[in-house]
């Protein structure tokens, strides 16, 4: 069934869709837009690593970008540089890095392209056991800490006072960040992991009166942008990564015209 | 262990500071079952500092804090919601435990805004947002309740069928209440135990002790003594069953 290069890239970004549509709410409840965009992008010295040392790719990613995450928390406590600052500092300097050992790698055959927007035919049937027994893992972590995770991005001191350890919580889903760029960076590639996160939530904010709703519109949305994607992709022979991200502004842009409806049916 | 079960949670001789400043020192207070205590005391005297050292929040603390529940409900002075997220009245009832639909009715309708329960949070005044965060602390029937200043923003009427509200629920659940507020004539019918904050505990015991103590009646004037020590006779009212005031 997963001969076809086309079927296995579907069913591997609807299992993304699945983890990337509630994370990419608290990404933007949090307001962690940014710190997404630095673990992606320290992905690419994962990728490097995984390819220099013949190691899994997901696991090397997963293990660099938490190294970063944790890094960051160290820099926050230690330095006076605002958080944006030192967001921007360790994004560019772990991409740059990755970029200039990728340079010395000249005995790979390396698909940068593909590497950075996403390739559809580089998703193998190991992949799909990946994003589906990782993504699974991803889900259930979430469910578990959700009711600390989210009455802590309500209120800090609120979740703080009443005994539900935000800080713990807070720690678990930053790893749970690093594990869904693991995960989706063969089908999204890194520069566009980001988007995948925040726009279907987006989308979703724009439509939802709850926070249930808004994770399961997420979740549409990021199902039905992976695959308008993956046709679009096939057909007019685009890189995937963009192709799902372009779907998903699209939607985006029509769950805009339902906020007009209702504030005409208000007034 | 804890000698007396009756204990919620103790402060012993309890500080916090920022940067080299001491918010507050040297607190012992202690909060049992069935007790309202009040903290009183002017601007910037650490009432909420106090509140938060006892709620655990602040944990680099001088001296130390006993906690003997984890069930608590808490109702902050300041909160400051992100409007980036949806969240119905509903929503932030269930936020820190999950509650029967009838357990969040009923506390809803206790404060009075049981009409507001399918509305966004951010479309409500500031006295409805309040009555809806006394509303969320009371439904989880916790041990103890942490109310910062939890009528600012109520209006007159409201404001004292909440005080009765907060006494009777005290007496119902047998929980212990740390109470922090302003107003020196609602507050102190019900209040066991005053505790006179500046900085430092200034001076502390039942209301009628703390009215005669000379450092409040330099910290609050004459004035405010003088309502204290009147309140022992202001009984001009009865108690109905719905926990409403009915006048003599």
């Amino acid at each position: 069934m997963f001969d076809d290069f086309f079927i296995r890239a579907l069913v591997a970004g609807i299992g993304v869709a699945f983890v990337t549509g509630p994370l990419g709410c608290f990404v933007i409840w949090r307001r962690l837009s940014y710190f997404g965009d630095t673990l992606a992008h320290s992905a690419l010295l994962g990728v490097t690593l995984a390819f220099t040392m013949e190691f899994n790719i997901a696991l090397s990613v997963f293990i660099i970008s938490s190294l970063i995450a944790l890094t960051l928390i160290q820099l926050q406590k230690r330095t006076n540089l605002p958080g944006d600052a030192l967001l921007g500092l360790l994004a560019h300097s772990s991409l740059a890095v990755g970029l200039v050992v990728i340079g010395f790698l000249t005995f790979i055959r390396f698909d940068i392209m593909g590497l950075l927007f996403g390739d559809i035919l580089a998703v193998t049937v190991d992949d799909l056991l990946i994003i589906w027994v990782g993504g699974a893992v991803i889900l259930l972590i979430l469910k578990l800490i959700w009711k600390p995770l989210f009455a802590s991005t309500v209120n800090y001191e609120l979740a703080e006072a009443e005994g539900l350890n935000p800080d713990r919580a807070k720690a678990i889903f930053t790893i749970l960040m690093a594990a869904i760029i693991a995960i989706s960076i063969k089908m999204v590639g890194l520069l566009l992991i980001t988007g995948m996160l925040i726009i279907p939530a987006a989308m979703a904010r724009n439509i939802s009166s709850s926070p249930q709703r808004m994770v399961i519109y997420s979740i549409i949305g990021g199902l039905l942008s992976v695959i308008l994607g993956l046709f679009t992709s096939l057909e007019f022979n685009t890189s995937s990564g963009p192709s799902i991200i372009t779907a998903a502004l699209f939607l985006f842009i029509l769950s805009l015209f339902n906020i007009k409806q209702s504030i005409k049916l208000k007034n | 262990m804890n000698a007396n079960q009756n204990i919620l949670v103790k402060l012993k001789d309890a500080g916090f500071k920022i940067n080299d400043k001491w918010l507050v020192q040297g607190v012992s207070l202690q909060v049992e079952k069935g007790k309202i205590v009040t903290l009183i005391g002017p601007n910037g005297s650490g009432k909420s500092t106090t509140a938060k050292i006892a709620l655990g929040i602040y944990k680099k603390i001088e001296g130390e804090v006993e906690k003997y529940t984890n069930k608590i409900g808490y109702v902050p002075q300041k909160i400051s919601i992100d409007w980036t997220l949806p969240l119905r009245v509903n929503d932030f009832m269930v936020l820190t435990e999950s509650l029967k639909n009838e357990i969040i009715d009923e506390a809803l309708s206790l404060t009075g805004v049981i009409h507001l329960k399918d509305k966004n949070l951010g479309d409500l005044s500031g006295g409805e947002f309040q009555r809806v965060l006394l509303a969320r602390a009371i439904s989880k029937k916790p041990d103890l309740l942490v109310l910062d200043e939890p009528v600012q923003g109520v209006d007159f009427t409201g404001e004292i069928a909440l005080y009765e509200l907060i006494k009777k629920i005290s007496d119902e659940l047998n929980c212990g209440i740390l109470l922090i507020s302003h107003d020196l004539h609602t507050v102190m019918s019900a209040t066991d135990h005053v505790v006179c904050l500046n900085g430092h505990v200034c001076c502390s015991g039942t209301p009628m002790d703390v009215a005669k103590n000379n450092e409040y009646k330099a910290l609050f004037g004459e004035q405010a003594s003088q309502i204290l020590s009147r309140y022992e006779h202001r009984h001009d009212h009865i108690h109905t069953d719905e926990g409403k005031i009915k006048k003599n």
